[in-house]
């Protein structure tokens, strides 16, 4: 996250004056990039998205709402997988703080939906329940998902927010990896569209699946992707990497990525790219 | 230093060649013989715990893919190049026969010492190396040879380098791409299988794990240090982790569990690859009966099952 937040500013931000009062929580919220106070209301009018350029982390339910057409989403029941493969100690009583918390089950919400009237499949992960960590329920959610959409002749679209493998589920999170590829090299051998759209953050065994198998691989600007960690990687090569290192914008540059694309065109690119992919020219 | 199972397994050899040879009938004693190695073995092995099998994954003398290959594969001939300006020399790769069924094998090459170690980055591939085993896997698949790869790493190489490269989708690629591979994959741990980097070479049909190697997501010392803010603990983490062989087996992620011999791998490779041997060639075996549809639905089955219930 710190790597993220001290990246240089790329834009001006346009109104510089805090305002005077300190707010009740809630009403205002700050960004961590230009440290303006907004009125958080009409933040959520403007994509949550600032000024400066600072795109703020969504939740999968608000991510839904902003994207697809009003009423359209049928969200999938979640999957049948074993609660606590290891027997990790208090690893339930973790899962069961952030259900509360966060009034989701589990770190990622699928199901089916439409964007001006073409349906798809849609993969929400959501980065507040165990940082987006992918465990049993992570990986098979998606992987049954992708099945269906292959199953209905569907686009998917996945949002990736995550932090990596489920440290609790260890080599069962690991093969999450495999599980969620194969579904996907299922998909794609059906001829059927892919897009991954990755958010902030989307590192390791996430984005070393799923994440970069996309037919469009895009991404939210500012959004941190990489496989290893910063600190891991400043240690082993001893030596201090550059502030915009693992950006969107530094894996565009590097070829690692489509587009990157703001916010408040993600509804209308994925609009065009499900239209533009919806079945090529016949040839004779 | 003494090895009684060593020991009881030559002795079992002789036997069994003796019966052969001399067409008499020994099953008798040969049983007797297999009742007290499997007994030896419970006794010195049960008492194992996890991090003794971690610090035998880790040790410096622990056989590497080309051990194995040269016992193995005597007529193997290495094959180079991801055909894109690289030769990751963390993987090596080529092809062979294995009892007379040609055979690709691919597999991460630690060095045996410190200037190998230096020209084989450790046994931790770039994105190139993944590339470069994706193109023999393709390969063998239009040729219609079974894979076989060996998994021994701690892990993709965390640069600056192989980021900018593409880390994460050269292992996706590959996972992606071996996903539907139409020919049969066998995968094998010898020593340390780390996470992502270890995945990139093993989605397999069958897994396999040398008695006293490990796969794990994290290493115990970095699962220390991120749970429990301690790296000291990682003696604990290899426990709650279950990252031995054993441990793999009770969860359904491993196949088949390989015997080591006494006191580990590397105190005598030739023995080891013996032992290896005829398990790698039964499973091998079995899967190029399969037909092209159940191999793959039994691929997808495979790491379907492992994190759902009853399905
Ligand atoms: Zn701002």
């Amino acid at each position: 996250m710190t790597a993220f937040f001290k990246k240089p500013k790329r834009y001006m931000p346009l109104r510089q004056r805090e305002p005077k009062i300190d707010a009740p929580q809630g009403l205002m919220t700050k960004c961590p990039s230009c440290k303006y106070m907004h009125y958080t209301k009409q933040l959520n009018e403007n994509h949550k998205v600032c000024d400066c350029g600072y795109h703020f982390p969504l939740s999968a339910d608000e991510r839904i709402s902003m994207l697809v057409d009003t009423g359209s989403f049928e969200k999938f029941p979640g999957p049948e997988v074993k609660a606590n493969p290891l027997g990790f100690p208090d690893y339930e009583e973790k899962l069961a703080k952030d259900r509360e918390r966060t009034g989701i089950e589990e770190a990622v919400v699928c199901g089916r939906a439409s964007i001006a009237g073409h349906p798809f499949v849609v993969c929400v992960m959501d980065a507040r329940f165990r940082m987006g960590s992918m465990g049993a329920y992570v990986g098979e959610a998606i992987a049954s998902a992708v099945r269906q959409a292959t199953a209905e002749r569907l686009p998917v679209v996945l949002f990736t927010a995550s932090g990596g493998a489920r440290m609790q589920e260890g080599m069962v999170s690991l093969m999450q990896m495999a599980n969620t590829s194969i579904a996907l090299k299922q998909h794609d051998e059906a001829g059927l569209l892919y897009i991954s759209y990755l958010t902030h953050p989307t590192t390791g065994g996430v984005s070393a699946s799923f994440a970069m198998l996309g037919d469009l691989n895009v991404a939210e600007p500012g959004a941190l992707i990489g496989f290893a960690g910063r600190r891991i990687i400043e240690q082993t090569i001893r030596e201090k990497l550059p502030d915009n290192f693992q950006t969107a914008e530094f894996l565009l540059e590097a070829g690692q990525l489509d587009a990157v694309i703001h916010r408040e065109q993600m509804r209308s690119f994925l609009h065009n790219m499900i239209t533009l992919h919806g079945g090529g020219v016949d040839r004779v | 230093m003494f090895d009684p199972i060593k020991e009881v397994n030559e002795q079992l050899g002789k036997l069994r060649e003796t019966a052969e040879t001399k067409g008499i009938d020994l099953s008798r004693e040969i049983r007797h013989l297999e009742a007290k190695l499997h007994r030896l073995e419970k006794d010195i092995y049960g008492n194992m715990k996890p991090w003794d099998r971690v610090q035998l994954a880790r040790n410096p003398k622990r056989p590497t893919t080309l051990d194995y290959i040269e016992r193995l594969f005597p007529d193997f001939i290495e094959l180079h190049g991801d055909r894109h300006g690289y030769d990751d020399a963390a993987i090596v790769a080529g092809v062979a026969t294995l009892e007379g069924m040609p055979v690709t094998i691919i597999g991460h090459q630690r060095g045996r010492n410190t200037k190998e170690n230096m020209a084989r980055n450790f046994g931790m591939p770039h994105p190139e190396g993944y590339r470069k085993a994706l193109r023999f896997m393709k390969q063998a698949e239009k040729f219609n040879r079974p894979i076989i790869t060996f998994i021994d790493t701690k892990g993709a190489y965390p640069g600056k380098a192989a980021e900018e490269r593409g880390q994460s989708e050269a292992i996706a690629r590959n996972l992606f791409e071996m996903a539907t591979l139409k020919t049969p994959i066998v995968s094998v741990v010898i020593g340390e299988g780390g996470s992502g980097g270890a995945l990139g070479i093993g989605v397999c049909d069958r897994l396999l794990m040398l008695e006293n190697s490990t796969y794990s997501v994290i290493s115990p010392e970095g699962a220390a240090a991120l749970l429990w803010k301690d790296a000291k603990l990682a003696e604990r983490a290899a426990e709650t982790m279950k990252i031995t062989a054993q441990d793999l087996y009770g969860l359904g992620i491993v196949d088949e569990v390989v015997t080591e011999v006494f006191g580990g791998a590397h105190m005598d490779v030739s023995l080891q690859s013996s032992l290896l041997k005829p398990v790698l060639t039964q499973h091998i075996n079995e899967l190029v009966q399969q037909g092209q549809t159940e191999l793959l639905n039994g691929r997808a089955d495979k790491y379907h099952q492992i994190g759902t219930i009853g399905s």
